[in-house]
C-alpha cells in the first residue's frame, strides 16, 4: 500500500520500472549519495487521512479570530474588503491555478491574457503606462522601485518620507543593504526640499495615516533636481482620487490586496508597480505584450525578456522569477465584477464611514484627529491616554480598534490608525465609540479617585 | 519606446475578446454600493478628474469571459506538465480548502498575537518539519519565493562576514555554470561579483576550478543539488569543504528538494542554508507564475542574521512573533510574514504525507524520471548518462542536425497533448530538453509521454520540416515574439 | 557580401569604417546572423566618450541581449536613430543603414590593433573571402 496517497503506482508498476531501467531497486539510483548520509531518520510524525488533515487544520484555524468575530479597524495597506462571490468561483478553477509560468503561449492563453487585462486594467487605474504581471506584494515593490530608480539616475541615494508605512520602509532598507545604498526618511513636508542628488524621492498617498498628500508639488521637485518620484499608493483611493499618472509619478508601487485577494495573515498578495513608458527596460519582473500567431489570430506572450534573469543572469533589472500571477488575475476578475461604479462605491463608502467615524471619535472628551490635512478612508486617533493602553483596552472589549502608530515607527506619531472600508458597519462604528467613550471615562475616575 | 496607435489592437481576430472589447457603458455589476455623496468629503483639488475607463460589464458576462480563458489553457489539472526544474506535480485540493478556511484566510497580519494562536502555532510547527526534512536548525518563512530567499541568504551571508569582520573584504559568489539565472541575479542583487564555475565530464562541478576560484574575497557558492542536470553532485562534501576552507559559506538552492525528502538531508552534506520551494517540493499550485513561498532553512551559525520577526514557542506553549533569538537580523525582506496561504498548504500536504510518505514521494519521482529516461535512452541523446533523480536532460542535437530543433519538438509535444519539457535549459546543454515527470503521473501517462516523444523522433527522421508547423491541434500556432519585442503592446488602448 | 574588404573588424564582431576623423561602428553580417532576430538596440548619447574594446551598447533579440564593445576609441558624434526606431535594419543591412554609432577617432593608430578583412574571415571560420 501506498504511504503516499498521492502516489499512483502499484506494486506491479513500480517492479515494471525498476526493471526497464535495469536496477533491483531505487537504492540502486542513489550511489551518489554519500552512504552515511543516506536515508536519515526524519522524526516526522505519521501521515494523515483527508479527513484526518481538515480536522487538524480546522482545529488551528479556530484558534484564530477572524475579522469578521468583532469590530474591526485595521487596515492599512492590508484591507478587509467585500470579495464578490464569482472572483474564487472563477480566479481559482485548476486550470489558472494549477497552470505553470506561461513558457508555451500557444497551449496558455488563459493565463496570458488575463494578466495582459490586469496590466491594462491598472493602466487605466493608475493612469500610467506600464503595468507588470505582478511583484511580491506591496514593500518589496517599493525596494524594487528604488533600485530601478537607482538604476535609471546612477545616484545611490534615496529619500523616503516617515509617514510611508512602516513595513515598506523597513523592507526598503533591508533591500538597501546589498547595493549598499543610502536610504534617508524625511516627513513628508521635507521632501520637496530634499530632492538633490537623490535617485529618487519616495512619497505615500494617501499615506500610512490616511493624510492626502500634493504629490505635484514634491514631483517637480523631484524633477527639477533629475530624480524620479515614486509613489506608493492604493488601489480603491486612485478611483476617487487624481491617479498617480496625473500627479507626476515616474514609478507607481503598491499593493493589491484590496483587490479581491484574502487577508491570509500576511499573504499572498500582489505587488503592483507602474512607470511610464521611457523606463520600461528598466523595469523588473515579468511584462505581457500582445501580437499574432501564424494564422494573424491575436495572442499574448510574455514580452521584453532579456530585462529578466532566465536571460541577462547577473545583469539583469531584478532576480525575480515566480511573481503573484494568481493574484493578478483575482485583481482582474474583482475589478471586471465591480466595475469603475463598484469600485468608487467601495471607496466612497470607506471616506464616507471614516469621516462619520472620526467626527463621533473626536467628541470623546480628550480624544482627536492627529492627520496634518483632510484624510480618505483612515485616520489617526488621537487620545489622552496612552495609545497602547487604549488599543489594550478595546482589545478587551473584543475591537480591533486598528495600528498603534508608535509601534510602527511613524516618526512623532502617537494614537491609533483607524481604518474603514465598505465592510465596516453602523454596528462596529457605535462599537468603537462606546468603548473609547467609557475608557477615555474610567480612566478620567480614577485620575479623580486619586 | 515607440507604442503602435490606438485601434490596431482589435483588428485581429480573437480567441476571446479582452474585458475591454465585451464592456458596455451602463451595465456596472453593483456589487457594492452606496454613498453617493461621500465625493464632497474629499478637497477638490484631490479628487480624479482623469476619466475612469474601467469596462463595464455584468456578471454573467464576466463569468463567461474567464470560462473560456480557462478553456485556453493547460494545467496540471488537465494534463502532464513535465517542466524540468519546475516540479509540476499534482496540487491537492484539501490544501486549499483548509487555507480557505475563515481562521485562516480572514486574519489580519497586524492582529495581536493572543488572536491569532492557530495561525502562530501552524508557522511554529512548519519550522520544525522543515528542520526535519533539511537537517538545518533555524528557518523563515518570510520570502516570497525561491529567488526571494536567494537574496535574503545572500544578505545573511553578507551580515555573517560583516560580523567577523571581513564583510568588505568579501565580494565574489561562486555559482556553477548549469545554475539558475536568479543565482547570478540575486547575488548581483546584493552588490556581489559573480564567477561561474564550470561542470566536468559527468556534471558534476569541476573541483579543480572550483579551487582556483575560491579565494579570501569569496563570500560563498550558490549550489543547486540535485543540479538543473537532474544529477546528485558527487563530490558534494568535498566541494563544501574547499568553500569552507577559504571562509566562505555553501548556499543551497532547494529547487530540487522534491528528489531528496527523506533520502539526505542537506544539512548532512555540509552545506550551510537551503531554501525550500513549497510550490516545488510541498505541492503547493503555481497560480501561472505564482506565488510561491521560499522558506530559508539555515544553520546555528547564521540564526541570529535571519529576517525579524521570528516565531517563539513560550513554556506555556503559546506562541509569540518575536527577534529574540535573531539580534543581528538583516530586517525584512517583505511586509508581515510570508505568503501564509501558500505555507498552509505545504503543512496540510506535509501532515498528510507524514514520514513513509516523504521519503516515497523521492524514491517515486526519481522512479519515473529514471524509466523515462531509460524508455528514451537510444533515441534521444542524455546529456549525462548517469542515474538521474528527479529530472533528466536530453540533447536534441542529432534531432536539430536533422532540421528539428528542441523548440519544433516541444511544439511538436503540444500536438501529441502533453505540455513541452523544459528547453534550452540548462545552458551548457545544447538543444537542452529538461524532464521532469514528477511523482504523481501514473505508468500509463509515462508510457504515452514517452510513445509520444518515440513517435516524434521517427517523424525527425522522415520528416524534419513538418514539426515546423507544429503545434497544429493548439489554441494558438506559433506566436511572433519577435513582433511582440519590438513593437511592445503592454495594455488595452480605447480606440477613441 | 558577408565580410566586406573596405572595413576593419574586431574578433567580438563590431566592423570600422574609417572616414577622415570620423569612424562608422556597426555589428557585423556574422553577428547579426548568429544573434536573430533583433528587437533593441541600445547605444550611447551623443558626446558620450567610448574606450576601444570597452562596452558601447546592446543589441538584443527575444531571447538574448548582447554587449556590443567600441572597435575604436572616441566621442560620439552621432547615433542612429533610424536603427533605434527599426532594430530589424540591423539584420536586413547591417553594413548600410543598419549601422549603429559615429565616433570622432581619438587616435587613428587604434585601427592597427583591429583585424584585416582576411582576419576576420579567418576568425569567424570562413576561408575564402566571400563571393569567391
Amino acid at each position: 500500500m501506498n504511504r503516499n496517497p498521492y502516489s499512483p503506482h502499484t506494486d506491479a508498476d513500480r517492479r515494471d520500472m525498476l526493471a526497464a531501467i535495469g536496477v533491483s531497486s531505487v537504492d540502486d539510483l542513489l550511489g551518489a549519495i554519500p552512504s552515511d548520509a543516506r536515508r536519515p531518520a526524519l522524526g516526522l510524525p505519521q501521515g494523515m487521512s483527508e479527513a484526518e488533515v481538515q480536522a487538524h487544520l480546522a482545529s488551528l484555524a479556530a484558534r484564530n479570530r477572524p475579522a469578521g468575530a468583532g469590530p474591526f479597524f485595521l487596515g492599512g495597506p492590508v484591507q478587509r474588503r467585500y470579495i464578490p462571490a464569482a472572483v474564487p468561483a472563477l480566479a481559482f478553477r485548476g486550470e489558472f491555478l494549477t497552470a505553470y509560468t506561461p513558457y508555451q503561449p500557444e497551449i496558455s492563453q488563459g493565463t496570458l491574457q488575463s494578466i495582459f487585462e490586469y496590466q491594462s486594467l491598472l493602466s487605466e487605474l493608475l493612469a500610467m503606462d506600464v503595468v507588470n504581471s505582478s511583484m511580491y506584494e506591496g514593500a518589496s515593490a517599493v525596494a524594487e522601485a528604488a533600485l530601478m530608480a537607482v538604476r535609471v539616475t546612477g545616484r545611490k541615494r534615496v529619500v523616503v518620507a516617515t509617514d510611508v508605512y512602516f513595513q515598506y520602509r523597513e523592507t526598503l532598507r533591508t533591500y538597501a543593504r546589498g547595493p549598499e545604498l543610502e536610504i534617508v526618511e524625511v516627513p513628508t513636508r521635507d521632501l520637496a526640499s530634499s530632492a538633490a542628488g537623490v535617485a529618487c524621492l519616495i512619497v505615500q498617498h494617501p499615506d500610512a495615516l490616511g493624510t492626502l498628500v500634493d504629490v505635484r508639488r514634491i514631483a517637480d521637485a523631484a524633477h527639477a533636481a533629475g530624480a524620479l518620484l515614486v509613489q506608493v499608493t492604493e488601489p480603491h483611493a486612485c478611483a476617487l482620487l487624481e491617479p498617480p499618472g496625473k500627479l507626476g509619478a515616474d514609478i507607481v508601487v503598491g499593493e493589491g490586496q484590496p483587490l479581491g485577494i484574502p487577508m491570509s495573515f500576511g499573504g499572498p498578495y500582489l505587488g503592483i508597480i507602474a512607470c511610464r513608458d521611457a523606463l520600461v527596460r528598466q523595469m523588473p519582473g515579468r511584462i505581457v505584450g500582445e501580437t499574432r500567431d501564424a494564422n494573424g489570430m491575436r495572442g499574448f506572450v510574455n514580452t521584453l525578456q532579456t530585462r529578466e534573469q532566465h536571460i541577462r543572469r547577473e545583469k539583469a533589472t531584478s532576480n525575480i522569477c515566480t511573481n503573484e500571477a494568481i493574484a493578478a488575475i483575482v485583481a482582474s476578475v474583482y475589478l471586471a465584477l465591480m466595475g469603475p461604479e463598484g469600485l468608487r462605491a467601495a471607496a466612497r463608502l470607506g471616506v464616507e464611514r471614516a469621516h462619520r467615524l472620526a467626527e463621533r471619535l473626536a467628541a470623546v472628551p480628550g480624544c482627536g484627529i492627529g492627520n496634518d490635512g483632510a484624510f480618505f478612508d483612515r485616520f489617526l486617533l488621537t487620545t489622552p491616554l496612552g495609545e497602547e493602553a487604549v488599543h489594550a483596552a478595546l482589545r478587551a472589549e473584543g475591537i480591533e480598534g486598528g495600528g498603534v502608530a508608535g509601534r510602527d515607527g511613524y516618526t512623532g506619531r502617537r494614537g491609533l490608525i483607524v481604518q474603514c472600508t465598505e465592510m465596516t458597519t453602523d454596528a462596529e462604528m457605535d462599537a468603537l465609540v462606546r468603548a473609547l467613550g467609557s475608557t477615555v471615562a474610567g480612566a478620567r475616575e480614577k485620575v479623580t479617585a486619586r | 519606446m515607440r507604442l503602435p496607435e490606438s485601434g490596431a489592437a482589435t483588428a485581429a481576430p480573437a480567441l476571446e475578446p479582452l474585458l475591454f472589447e465585451l464592456a458596455r457603458d451602463g451595465r456596472a455589476g453593483r456589487h457594492v454600493r452606496g454613498a453617493e455623496n461621500a465625493d464632497a468629503l474629499i478637497p477638490a483639488e484631490f479628487r480624479r478628474r482623469e476619466p475612469l475607463r474601467l469596462p463595464q460589464l455584468t456578471e454573467p458576462q464576466v463569468v463567461r469571459h474567464y470560462m473560456h480563458l480557462s478553456e485556453i489553457n493547460y494545467s496540471v489539472d488537465t494534463g502532464m506538465y513535465p517542466l524540468g526544474s519546475c516540479t509540476m506535480k499534482y496540487n491537492p485540493k484539501v490544501n486549499d480548502r483548509v487555507a480557505a478556511l475563515p481562521g485562516f484566510a480572514e486574519i489580519h497580519p497586524r492582529q495581536d498575537d493572543a488572536t491569532v494562536q492557530g495561525a502562530l502555532a501552524l508557522l511554529w510547527e512548519l519550522e520544525q518539519l522543515l528542520v526535519k526534512v533539511t537537517g538545518m536548525d533555524a528557518v523563515t518563512l518570510q520570502p516570497a519565493a525561491g529567488a526571494h530567499a536567494e537574496f535574503t541568504a545572500m544578505l545573511v551571508f553578507k551580515a555573517y562576514h560583516a560580523s567577523r569582520g571581513d564583510g568588505g573584504t568579501r565580494r565574489r559568489v561562486i555559482v556553477p555554470d548549469s545554475a539558475h539565472g536568479t543565482n547570478p541575479a540575486s547575488a548581483a542583487m546584493c552588490g556581489f561579483e559573480v564567477t561561474t564555475v564550470k561542470s566536468d565530464a559527468r556534471g558534476n562541478i569541476d573541483l579543480d576550478a572550483l579551487k582556483a576560484a575560491l579565494g579570501p574575497d569569496v563570500v560563498g557558492l550558490m549550489l543547486t543539488n540535485p543540479n538543473t542536470l537532474g544529477l546528485f553532485e558527487e563530490r558534494v562534501r568535498a566541494v563544501c569543504d574547499a568553500v569552507h576552507a577559504v571562509g566562505g559559506l555553501v548556499y543551497g538552492d532547494g529547487a530540487n528538494m522534491n528528489a531528496l525528502l527523506g533520502l539526505v538531508r542537506p544539512g548532512d552534506l555540509g552545506l550551510d542554508c537551503i531554501h525550500i520551494n513549497v510550490h516545488k517540493t510541498f505541492s503547493t499550485p503555481h497560480g501561472g507564475g505564482g506565488p510561491g513561498a521560499g522558506p530559508l532553512c539555515v544553520k546555528e551559525r547564521l540564526r541570529p542574521f535571519l529576517p525579524s520577526p521570528g516565531i517563539v514557542r513560550e513554556a506555556d506553549g503559546t506562541f509569540r512573533r518575536s527577534s529574540d533569538d535573531r539580534p543581528r537580523s538583516v530586517g525584512r525582506v517583505r511586509s508581515f510574514f510570508g505568503s501564509f496561504g501558500v505555507l498552509v498548504r505545504a503543512y496540510a500536504y506535509m501532515r498528510t504525507l507524514g514520514d513513509g510518505g516523504m521519503v516515497e514521494t523521492s524514491e517515486d519521482a526519481i522512479l519515473a524520471a529514471n524509466y523515462l529516461a531509460a524508455r528514451l535512452r537510444g533515441r534521444y541523446e542524455l546529456a549525462y548518462d548517469r542515474p538521474c533523480m528527479h529530472e533528466f536532460v536530453l540533447s536534441a542535437a542529432a534531432q536539430k542536425k536533422k532540421g528539428a530543433a528542441a523548440l519544433d519538438i516541444a511544439k511538436a509535444l503540444i500536438d501529441e497533448g502533453f505540455h513541452p519539457s523544459s528547453v534550452y535549459f540548462p545552458l551548457i546543454v545544447p538543444e537542452a530538453m529538461m524532464i521532469e515527470p514528477t511523482e504523481t503521473e501514473p505508468k500509463e501517462t509515462l508510457d504515452a509521454f514517452a510513445d509520444a516523444l518515440l513517435r516524434i523522433a521517427d517523424r525527425v527522421d522522415s520528416d524534419a520540416a513538418s514539426l515546423h508547423e507544429a503545434p497544429l491541434t493548439a489554441p494558438l500556432r506559433r506566436l511572433d515574439e519577435v513582433t511582440a519585442a519590438r513593437h511592445p503592446v503592454l495594455r488595452w488602448k480605447s480606440p477613441s | 557580401m558577408s565580410v566586406p574588404d573596405d572595413l576593419r573588424y574586431s574578433k567580438e564582431h563590431e566592423w570600422v569604417r574609417v572616414d577622415g576623423d570620423i569612424a562608422t561602428v556597426g555589428i557585423t553580417h556574422f553577428a547579426q546572423e548568429q544573434l536573430g532576430d533583433v528587437v533593441f538596440v541600445e547605444l550611447p548619447g551623443q558626446g558620450s566618450a567610448v574606450k576601444q574594446f570597452a562596452s558601447l551598447g546592446v543589441v538584443e533579440s527575444v531571447k538574448a541581449a548582447s554587449d556590443v564593445y567600441a572597435p575604436i576609441s572616441g566621442e560620439i558624434t552621432e547615433r542612429n536613430m533610424k536603427v533605434i526606431e527599426k532594430p530589424e535594419l540591423v539584420n536586413q543591412e547591417p553594413y548600410g543603414n543598419g549601422w549603429l554609432v559615429k565616433v570622432r577617432v581619438a587616435d587613428k593608430g587604434e585601427v592597427g590593433k583591429l583585424l584585416s578583412p582576411a582576419d576576420y574571415r579567418a576568425h569567424i571560420g570562413e576561408t575564402a573571402p566571400s563571393g569567391a
